[in-house]
């Protein structure tokens, strides 16, 4: 039977808590506690969002280096060393861009598809967690959000392709949201069997669940094929290359995309690499143990006889937990824009093949394995 | 009134003037396109209810099932099909719109009545918070259990008659007439994709 216990065993220590310090230290300056957290509400936001965009340009840049070396190019070197620069002149042309609405096209429609398709990639990065309090809000549903918003975005792309006034676009449109509907629901059969074993849905409890041993308490040896599955369709919802049909140039021109110019764009282009990075997150939080490093802290701590507690080693603690999410995720990225450059798109028929006909009866026997291996091993598979 | 209550009174005000003046918009605009996007501002702003009521679990299970599949589905068939022509005009039309507004008035009026005549405990039951997706998996699978199998019933059944109207041609006799089906026949003639070329758009041009 169901257990209503929420399981959170094995916490040695709260780690960093900048809110509570925050609202202290305000306290101290003779503000209440109400308006303290409303001043820090909206650091944490914009901390993300910056640092969602300098993902982005970084993503951008590896892209160009990867690339260019999977081709035996050298890739951008002028602007910067190293080309680092390269993303950001992109951006700035993007930018002074003319913004052109085509004249039959539905202008209002037109302006919010973009917008739609940017704001629940954004939305979701609420429940990504660098740390045990590193994250904007640890809410209860986590990671079944990212799941719901991630389901807006086909009506954004609906809308630019049908607004476009333009057959490739609407074609596009149409190929997008029948995409990220048939691959969002091995994805959340994925998602489901991680969540019966944690026995939570927030992100927190899922990386908690994961520490204790190391590397070797990682989802990814319990979930090998929950983690396949996830990738594939994490890639697929980002449409990446094997799956970019919806902007496959050889047949759409550039699918939903097609009329777009300037910023309007950039927001589909800031969205696609925000979702690149943000499926590369929360792999690394469902499967390769979030902000854990692959020898356990405490451990670490205890051997160089520190206590977890001392406000120096949570310091150094916090900085290796973010450190160590980043370098993960990255690492996902690295792949996804390997397997970009190197790998064949698939057909449309394949596609929705791949996704109905065997991700979905996978996943869904993936889920009763582990259904029935958490009965039989709730030692190892969650209680 | 503190910042807490104030900021719900004006999430509340905003959130029930969109989905008020979203749902006439719905019912209302000529534009069918403009209906079902708006449709999903309707049901957005329904989950956002939801969230102000403390049931984020179920906030987030409205945007997933109503936007994510029920309005992507809406959409679907709406720009399959969308020809961009105006409806044909039917008798009555005056008639019509009289008779369902006095219907839907009557219906607002009950519902009016019983929401001002029900003794509302007030305050409500306290806000389960995180430990409603628990509540609710409990309630699905102990005493809602009949519903929520008879609720999965038919949408086999839905299932079903959607992949029999789709797919007339693996039948040797058509669902529908109960002739015996030609299976090039009904492709020729049922499939908008194979229509014949006629005079006002031919297909092909020609040289």
């Amino acid at each position: 039977m169901l257990s209503n216990t929420v399981v959170t065993e094995g916490l040695p220590s709260m780690g960093l808590d900048l809110q509570s310090s925050f609202i202290e230290a305000l306290g101290g300056l003779g503000l209440g506690p109400g308006l303290a957290r409303l001043l820090w509400l909206p650091l944490p936001m914009l901390l993300v969002l910056v640092g969602a965009v300098v993902g982005v340009l970084v993503n951008v840049w590896l892209e160009r280096k990867i690339s260019a070396a999977a081709q035996q190019r050298i890739g951008p070197e002028y602007a910067g060393a190293l080309g680092l620069l390269q993303p950001m002149a992109d951006g700035l042309k993007l930018l002074f861009k003319e913004d052109i609405i085509p004249a039959r096209a539905d202008g209002l429609l037109f302006t919010l598809g973009p917008v739609l398709v940017l704001v629940p990639v954004i939305l979701s990065w609420l429940v990504v967690p660098f740390g045990q309090n590193l994250l904007i809000s640890n809410v209860g549903v986590g990671i079944f959000l990212w799941i719901a918003l991630s389901s807006i975005q086909p009506i954004g792309l609906l809308m630019s392709g049908y607004a476009s006034n333009n057959k490739y676009s609407l074609l596009g449109g149409l190929r997008a949201a029948a995409q990220s509907i048939s691959y969002e629901i091995p994805l959340a059969l994925a998602v489901l069997a991680i969540v019966m074993m944690s026995n939570s849905l927030s992100t927190v409890d899922i990386v908690n669940q994961q520490t204790g041993a190391g590397i070797l308490s990682w989802n990814i040896w319990r979930q090998p094929i929950g983690f396949v599955i996830f990738w594939i369709c994490a890639l697929a919802e980002c449409e990446r290359l094997p799956f970019d049909l919806p902007e496959a140039e050889e047949e759409l021109v550039a699918g939903y995309q097609t009329e777009y110019a300037g910023m309007k764009f950039a927001l589909f282009y800031l969205g696609s690499y925000i979702n690149l990075v943000l499926s590369a997150l929360l792999v690394s939080v469902l499967y390769l143990g979030g902000w854990g490093f692959p020898v356990p802290v405490e451990w670490l701590a205890g051997l160089m006889g520190q206590s977890v507690d001392a406000p120096l080693v949570q310091l150094i603690t916090g900085a290796v937990g973010i450190v160590m999410t980043i370098l993960k995720a990255y690492l996902l990225v690295f792949f996804a824009i390997l397997l970009r450059w190197t790998v064949p798109r698939v057909r449309i028929d394949q596609l929705l093949d791949l996704g109905w006909k065997f991700l979905l009866p996978i996943a869904l026997v993936n889920l009763l394995i582990t259904a029935a291996l958490k009965l039989a091993f709730p030692s190892v598979f969650g209680g | 009134m503190t910042v807490a209550s104030s900021t719900q009174l004006v999430c509340f005000v905003i959130l029930s003037s969109t989905l008020v003046l979203g749902s006439l918009a719905v019912v209302l605009l000529p534009n069918i396109v403009y209906s079902a996007f708006l449709l999903a501002g309707v049901f957005l702003s329904v989950a956002g209810l939801y969230l102000l009521l403390n049931a984020s679990f179920v906030a987030a299970a409205q945007v997933l099932v109503y936007v994510g599949a029920v309005n992507v589905l809406i959409l679907f068939a709406i720009m399959l099909v969308n020809k961009k022509e105006n409806l044909a005009p039917i008798p009555g039309m005056a008639l019509r719109r009289l008779l369902s507004g006095a219907v839907c008035a009557g219906l607002l009026g009950l519902l009016i009545r019983v929401a001002f005549t029900t003794p509302w405990a007030l305050p409500g039951p306290t806000p389960v918070g995180e430990d409603a997706t628990i509540r609710i998996g409990e309630h699905l699978f102990s005493d809602y259990l009949l519903p929520f199998e008879l609720a999965s019933v038919l949408l086999l059944m839905s299932m079903i008659g959607a992949i029999v109207l789709a797919r007339r041609d693996v039948f040797s006799t058509d669902i529908i007439t109960g002739e015996p089906a030609d299976q090039v026949l009904i492709e020729k003639e049922r499939s908008p994709l194979l229509l014949e070329p006629t005079d006002s758009a031919p297909l092909r041009s020609s040289p």
